[in-house]
C-alpha cells in the first residue's frame, strides 16, 4: 500500500473532489433534476407525470410567449450595444486624449454599484413627467416619452440602463485586447496610406477579435438569463410587456407553479444553448480560417 | 480615482503626423464632459436625493435641498423595521467572507491538478466548468436539493449556492495562472519528500497571492450584490441580505424616496470602498482570458 502510494501522482485526482461535491450536489444535481420536473405538476413533495403539458401551455400563453420573445430581444439588444459602444469607448479610452484614467474610471464604475440600487435611480430618473431625463429634454424642447410606462418602450429603457451599466465591463475587456496589437501593423497601415477609418476597419477589428468573441459571448449570455434590472425596475410590467424568461419563472415560482418555472429554466437553458453553441462554433471556425 | 489608468497598458500613442496638438485635449475634454451628464449624474442624484427631506425628495427633480437630513434620514434608514439594514449587513457579511473563503480553496485545487496533470479527467472537468458558465440554475430543483440537504433558509446554504455557482470563474482565472508557475517548484519540493497537500498549501498557493486577491476582490463584489439568489434560496426576514433591504421602501414608493436613496447610497459603499483600492486586481480579474479566448 505505502509503495504504490509513493508512486501515484503528487497532482492528485481527489484534489477536485470538495468543489467537485459542492458543484455536484447544487448545481449538476438540479439541472439533471429540472428535466424530469419540468414534465410534472409538482408541489416540492409530490410530482405527477403531465408531459409535455408545461411546455405546451408555455407557448400557448401569450403572456408567456412575450417572454420567450422578450428575452430574445433583451439579450440582442444588450449585447449588441455593449459590443458596439465597449469596442468604440476603447478605442477613445487607450488613444491619446486628456483625462484618460478619469473617464476609464468613470466607465467602469457602475458595473460594481449594486443593480438593484441602479435600477431604482434610474426608474426614479425615468418618471414620465417629474423624472430628471424628461425634464431635461423639456428644456431642449423634446416631448419625453414614458419610458418605463409605455408598453412598447418599457422593455429597451430597461435595456438601456442595463447597457449604462454595463458597459464598462465590456470596454475593459476590449482594452485589454486593443493593448494587445502589436504597433507595427497600425505602422505598416499608415506607410501604405491607410485612413483612421481603414486602419480601424482592417487592422483593429479583426486583430480584436478574440475580446469581441468573449465580450459577445459573455453579455449575451448574462442578457438572456437577465432578472435583477427588470424586477427592480418595472417588475415585468405593465402588464406582462417586458417580462423576460427569468421573471416569468420567478412569477411562476412565486405562484406555485413549480412544474411550469421549472419548465421555464429548461427552456432559457435550451435557448442559450442554441444560441450561445452555434456562435461559438462559428466564432471558432472563422478564427481557424484566418 | 486616476489610478485605473495604469492598470491597463496603454498602446503607445498613435504617431499624430498633421494632427494637431489641441485635438487630445479637446477629445478629452468633449468627452469628459460627456462621462460626467451620462455617469456622474446619476449617483449624484442618489446622494442628493438620499439628503432631502421626504417631501422634497418626492419632488425627484435636482433642487438643492433646502434642509439637510443627512443624518436623520441615515438614522431612520439603519433602524427602520427593527434595525433591519445592520441585520442585512451581517448576514451578507458572513455569506460573502465564507463562501469567498470555500471558492479560494476549492477552486485554487482544481485549477492546480487541472493545469498540472493530463489525464482522461480534465476534458470532463473543463466541460463542467464551462457548463457553469452558461447554463441558467435550475431554481425549483435546487430548492428541493436544498430541502432535502437540511440547507434551505439557512445562511450556510446559501453560502454554498454561492461557490457552486461562482465556481468556475474562478476556476479558470487559477488555471491560468497556475500555468506561469514552474513545475520544478513542485517538483523539487516533491524531492525533498512533501506531500501532495504539503506541496500545494506551503509552495504553490502562496505563489498564487496575486490571482488569490483578484479572485477575493471580484467574487466579494459580485456576491456581495448578489440580489437573486438570495430572493430565492434564503427567504424569511431574520435572512435578509443587503439587496434585499432595498425593497422596504419600495411598497411606499413615493413617499420615502430620500430613505429609498440613502439605504442604496449605504449598500454601495463597500464596493466603491473595495474599488479604491483594489481597482487594478478588479480590472485584471474581470479582463483573464479575454485577450487569449
Amino acid at each position: 500500500m505505502t509503495e504504490r502510494r509513493a508512486r501515484r501522482s503528487p497532482y492528485p485526482t481527489w484534489f477536485f473532489l470538495p468543489a467537485a461535491v459542492v458543484y455536484g450536489a447544487l448545481f449538476i444535481v438540479p439541472t439533471l433534476a429540472s428535466f424530469w420536473f419540468s414534465l410534472t405538476r409538482w408541489n416540492l413533495f409530490e410530482a405527477e407525470f403531465i408531459g409535455l403539458g408545461n411546455f405546451r401551455q408555455f407557448f400557448r400563453e401569450p403572456f408567456l410567449v412575450q417572454g420567450v420573445v422578450n428575452t430574445l430581444i433583451y439579450g440582442t439588444l444588450t449585447s449588441g450595444l455593449k459590443t458596439v459602444l465597449g469596442l468604440a469607448l476603447a478605442v477613445l479610452l487607450t488613444g491619446r486624449i486628456w483625462f484618460r484614467g478619469t473617464l476609464r474610471t468613470l466607465v467602469f464604475f457602475p458595473v460594481l454599484v449594486s443593480t438593484i440600487g441602479v435600477g431604482f435611480a434610474f426608474e426614479a430618473m425615468m418618471h414620465p413627467t417629474r423624472g430628471v431625463i424628461n425634464v431635461a429634454l423639456e428644456g431642449i424642447g423634446i416631448d419625453g416619452p414614458h419610458w418605463l410606462t409605455n408598453p412598447s418602450l418599457a422593455l429597451v429603457s430597461v435595456a438601456l440602463v442595463d447597457v449604462w451599466k454595463g458597459v464598462g465591463l465590456a470596454t475593459v475587456i476590449f482594452m485589454a485586447g486593443l493593448v494587445s496589437i502589436p504597433q507595427d501593423y497600425y505602422e505598416a497601415a499608415r506607410i501604405d496610406g491607410a485612413t483612421r477609418w481603414q486602419q480601424f476597419r482592417r487592422v483593429t477589428v479583426p486583430l480584436v477579435r478574440p475580446a469581441t468573441i468573449t465580450v459577445v459571448t459573455l453579455s449575451l449570455i448574462s442578457g438572456l438569463r437577465y432578472f435583477e434590472l427588470i424586477w427592480a425596475m418595472t417588475g415585468g410590467g405593465p402588464g406582462f410587456s417586458s417580462d423576460v424568461i427569468a421573471s416569468v419563472i420567478y412569477k411562476q415560482y412565486q405562484a406555485g407553479f413549480y412544474g411550469l418555472a421549472t419548465a421555464g429554466n429548461v427552456i432559457l437553458f435550451g435557448l442559450i444553448a442554441c444560441i450561445v453553441l452555434p456562435l461559438t462554433w462559428w466564432f471558432n471556425r472563422r478564427e481557424v480560417e484566418l | 480615482m486616476t489610478v485605473l489608468s495604469r492598470s491597463v497598458a496603454t498602446a503607445p500613442p498613435a504617431r499624430p503626423r498633421r494632427r494637431a496638438r489641441w485635438r487630445p485635449a479637446l477629445t478629452g475634454g468633449l468627452a469628459l464632459l460627456a462621462a460626467l451628464v451620462v455617469f456622474v449624474i446619476p449617483f449624484l442624484f442618489i446622494a442628493l436625493q438620499a439628503v432631502k427631506t421626504r417631501r422634497e425628495a418626492s419632488r425627484l427633480d435636482f433642487a438643492w435641498p433646502t434642509e439637510w437630513q443627512a443624518w436623520e434620514n441615515l438614522v431612520e434608514v439603519v433602524q427602520e423595521r427593527d434595525y433591519m439594514l445592520l441585520l442585512a449587513y451581517l448576514n451578507s457579511t458572513i455569506i460573502t467572507v465564507g463562501s469567498v473563503t470555500l471558492l479560494v480553496i476549492f477552486a485554487s485545487m482544481v485549477g492546480y491538478v487541472l493545469q498540472r496533470r493530463r489525464s482522461r479527467v480534465n476534458g470532463v472537468v473543463m466541460g463542467a466548468v464551462l457548463a457553469g458558465l452558461m447554463i441558467p440554475p435550475a431554481v425549483v430543483p435546487t430548492i428541493w436539493v436544498l430541502q432535502a440537504l437540511g440547507l434551505f433558509k439557512t445562511i450556510h446554504g446559501m453560502i454554498l449556492i454561492e461557490v457552486a455557482y461562482n465556481l468556475s470563474f474562478s476556476v479558470l482565472l487559477y488555471r491560468a495562472f497556475i500555468a506561469t508557475i514552474p513545475r520544478e517548484l513542485d517538483e523539487a519540493a516533491i524531492i525533498d519528500g512533501a506531500k501532495p497537500l504539503q506541496v500545494f498549501f506551503k509552495v504553490v498557493l502562496p505563489l498564487l497571492w496575486p490571482v488569490t486577491v483578484t479572485n477575493i476582490v471580484v467574487q466579494s463584489i459580485g456576491i456581495f450584490n448578489d440580489f437573486t439568489n438570495p430572493l430565492y434560496y434564503l427567504p424569511g426576514r431574520e435572512n435578509v441580505t443587503v439587496q434585499l433591504t432595498l425593497f422596504n421602501f419600495q411598497s411606499q414608493f413615493s413617499s420615502q424616496m430620500n430613505l429609498l436613496f440613502m439605504n442604496v447610497l449605504l449598500v454601495t459603499i463597500p464596493p466603491l470602498v473595495v474599488f479604491v483600492f483594489f481597482n487594478r486586481q478588479i480590472v485584471a480579474g474581470m479582463t483573464a482570458g479575454a485577450v487569449k479566448g
